[in-house]
């Protein structure tokens, strides 16, 4: 029937007609006859009420928990923006009551730190991550991801008193170094688990068609796993980067702040106390002085636009991997 | 195979490249750097989990001297006065636990209802109807919008995550205090009777951090459990509408339990990055040694009090602060644990079926 056969003779060629037309149309679109709209909006029917009053709720708790989000830029543009200018780059921070001032040994202490932690976790997780990619099921290598999902969320203040303990006290003073430790140990999970999902999503024939070529793991490793998961780990250590930046609990007692460029006797010395922006927020922001906190609002925008530039960063590269 | 003009070339060029080794066993020396390679990748591996108890026994060491003095008494002793040496944190663990649960029960309302309307693809969808009414819903350029729409509002979530507690805790400070304060001062004139309004916000006090808290919790409520509604078997929602249930009988009937699991792995995840985060509270909760169940009092947290006495703490001091420390040490380490756990399970469930 749903062919679109002629009718057969006997029945009137009207109703033939009729009846052809019903059936083309319902093969046009087997749903043409069901009202959508009574059957899902009505708001008469306590059923479909409900369901409709509750969409719009989650839709409204959605949009208020954004709210915050703009609420904070709108903020920072509104209160840094006011205060932004090239002397906040380039000069140091100004002594209570006193007028003017920047923070650009802030933007170096943190630059600084962020980048010795880097240097410190990268090969570490990323070689984690290899392994873990390579090593499937072993128990090592469930110990080891377990730990690292722990170690994600693991307080930051503590990293700080570890490295208080661990660092600070054992060389006998605050600096960069024991600063990078402690967010190095907030970087690495976060390197770990993207390079072990970046690595293990190379296509398996590309690895098998490098060790059928004769290739020893280690080379398989450098010229084909890691090459073609590359865009994947950037988006790892760019998003462990850009927290690492904000972090300031780490930074309080193991870097503490200082009010100078990150030098000692005319040398970059890495084993002072050392400024950052996200730690000069916190001092500021306590302060009775107009002038600090105006600093800290500016600071704090410098900070966001940081972090937000290194997300976004991250996030190009992974778009990459997936076109790939 | 006959060998065409361009793998002539392509050989010719390999050859040129590094002519006689390509097609050579491994030589020694590579064989060597292998098994040192690989030698490498088990050992910073390993790393990782002697990391974790790095950290355990670095600061579980340094406390020793001052659990010997102050013993299981430093947990619910109520003062903290370094000049008598008088140390106790029950008034810190109760705010911890305080502020985390209620930040998690604000977080998580928002943050689940966040999670549905993403996995529900609400905003797709009306903007597909948007786009349908002037006939543009396969136009190559705006067809596309409705799936970069939700994108869009996905990665926003997530960028709730990123911006610095510090910056948070600044905007609760100079924006969210003010706002709140005339409402929270006629809510203790009104009902001051009330023990969770029985105090009048003069400045910091819980709720500013609470509220700020959950803000800064909510995206990983929201990631974890939209996953966990997007993993939950298409055809079970199929058959939920097949029998003719609405939208929402599916979702709370069929959805939300069978995602429970992975929802509430990722609840305790948040519940776990409450108890420890730090300076949202060093800044909005007033930093002050009460044991109070008001809303608008100042209080204390262990991690606030561990980041506003740190830096000044005297040498006598400091291992008062690292028992402190393993306290919080103890309660996170314990709840990410069960955390990641949930999560595990309900991952090899989900696998299963």
């Amino acid at each position: 029937m749903s062919d679109g056969k002629p009718a057969p003779a006997k029945v009137p060629s009207n109703a033939g007609t009729l009846l052809h037309r019903a059936e083309e149309e319902a093969a046009k679109d087997p749903l043409a006859g069901v009202d959508f709209r009574e059957l899902e909006l009505n708001l008469y029917k306590p059923r479909t009420m409900f369901s409709i009053i509750l969409s719009w709720i989650v839709a409204g708790m959605t949009l208020l928990a954004l709210i915050p989000l703009f609420a904070v830029l709108c903020m920072l543009i509104w209160r840094g923006g006011r205060k932004l200018s090239l002397a906040l780059f380039t000069q140091l921070p100004p002594a209570p009551l006193e007028q003017g001032g920047g923070f650009g040994n802030a933007i170096l202490g943190t630059l600084v730190m962020v980048g010795l932690a880097t240097l410190i976790t990268v090969p570490l997780g990323v070689l984690t991550g290899v392994y873990l990619a390579q090593a499937g099921d072993s128990r090592l290598a469930a110990g080891v991801r377990f730990s690292a999902k722990v170690l994600t969320g693991f307080p930051s203040i503590l990293a700080g008193v570890f490295a208080y303990g661990a660092i600070v006290l054992a060389t006998g003073g605050y600096s960069a170094v024991a600063g990078g430790i402690a967010l190095s140990i907030l970087m690495l999970p976060t390197i770990i688990l993207t390079s072990e999902s970046a690595i293990a999503m190379v296509p398996a024939k590309m690895k098998e068609a490098s060790i059928g070529l004769g290739a020893t793991s280690t080379q398989t490793v450098l010229m084909v796993l890691l090459p073609t998961a590359m865009p994947g780990i950037l988006t790892g250590v760019m998003l462990a980067v850009a927290r690492a930046a904000g972090e300031t609990a780490p930074l309080l007692f193991t870097a503490l702040f200082s009010n100078y460029w990150l030098a000692s006797n005319g040398h970059f010395d890495l084993m002072q106390p050392t400024a950052s922006l996200a730690v000069l927020i916190y001092n500021f922001s306590g302060m009775p002085f107009q002038n600090q906190v105006e600093l800290a609002w500016a600071a704090a925008l410098v900070l966001v636009v940081l972090v937000l530039v290194t997300n976004l960063i991250g996030q190009s590269f992974s778009r990459q991997q997936v076109q790939q | 195979m006959a060998s065409s003009p361009e793998t002539i070339r392509a050989q010719g060029e390999v050859a040129a490249w590094n002519p006689g080794q390509i097609w050579q066993p491994p030589s020694s020396a590579q064989r060597w750097i292998d098994r040192i390679f690989r030698r490498l990748c088990v050992a910073f591996a390993a790393l990782t989990i002697a990391l974790i108890a790095l950290l355990v026994i670095e600061i579980g060491v340094k406390a020793v001297p001052a659990f010997r003095e102050h013993g299981l008494g430093f947990l619910y002793g109520r003062t903290w006065d370094p000049n008598t040496a008088h140390y106790g944190i029950l008034p810190e663990i109760w705010g911890t636990l305080y502020t985390s649960l209620l930040a998690l029960f604000l977080g998580s309302a928002f943050g689940i209802a966040a999670a549905i309307f993403l996995s529900e693809a609400y905003l797709g969808e009306v903007v597909f109807k948007i786009l349908k009414k002037f006939d543009l819903h396969f136009h190559p350029i705006w067809g596309k919008l409705p799936e970069q729409l939700e994108l869009l509002l996905k990665n926003l979530i997530e960028l709730l995550a990123a911006v610095p507690s510090v910056v948070y805790g600044l905007w609760g400070l100079f924006v969210v205090i003010p706002l709140i304060r005339p409402a929270c001062n006629w809510l203790h004139a009104q009902f001051g009777w009330f023990p969770l309004f029985s105090t009048d916000l003069s400045g910091p006090g819980i709720l500013p951090a609470v509220f700020v808290l959950s803000i800064m919790i909510l995206p990983t409520i929201t990631a974890i459990s939209r996953n966990a509604l997007v993993s939950v078997p298409p055809k079970l929602r199929m058959a939920a509408y097949g029998l003719g249930a609405t939208r929402w009988e599916t979702i709370l009937g069929v959805l939300l339990p069978t995602a429970s699991r992975g929802i509430f792995g990722g609840v305790v995840l948040a519940f776990g990055r409450a108890l420890g985060e730090t300076m949202a509270l060093a800044m909005l909760v007033g930093n002050a040694n009460r044991l109070t169940v008001s809303l608008f009092s100042p209080a204390n947290t262990l991690a606030a009090l561990l980041a506003n006495s740190f830096p000044e703490a005297g040498a006598k001091e400091i291992p008062v602060l690292m028992y402190a420390a393993l306290v919080l040490l103890a309660i996170t380490l314990v709840v990410n644990m069960f955390g990641a756990l949930v999560l595990e399970r309900a991952a090899a469930k989900s696998e299963a079926k």
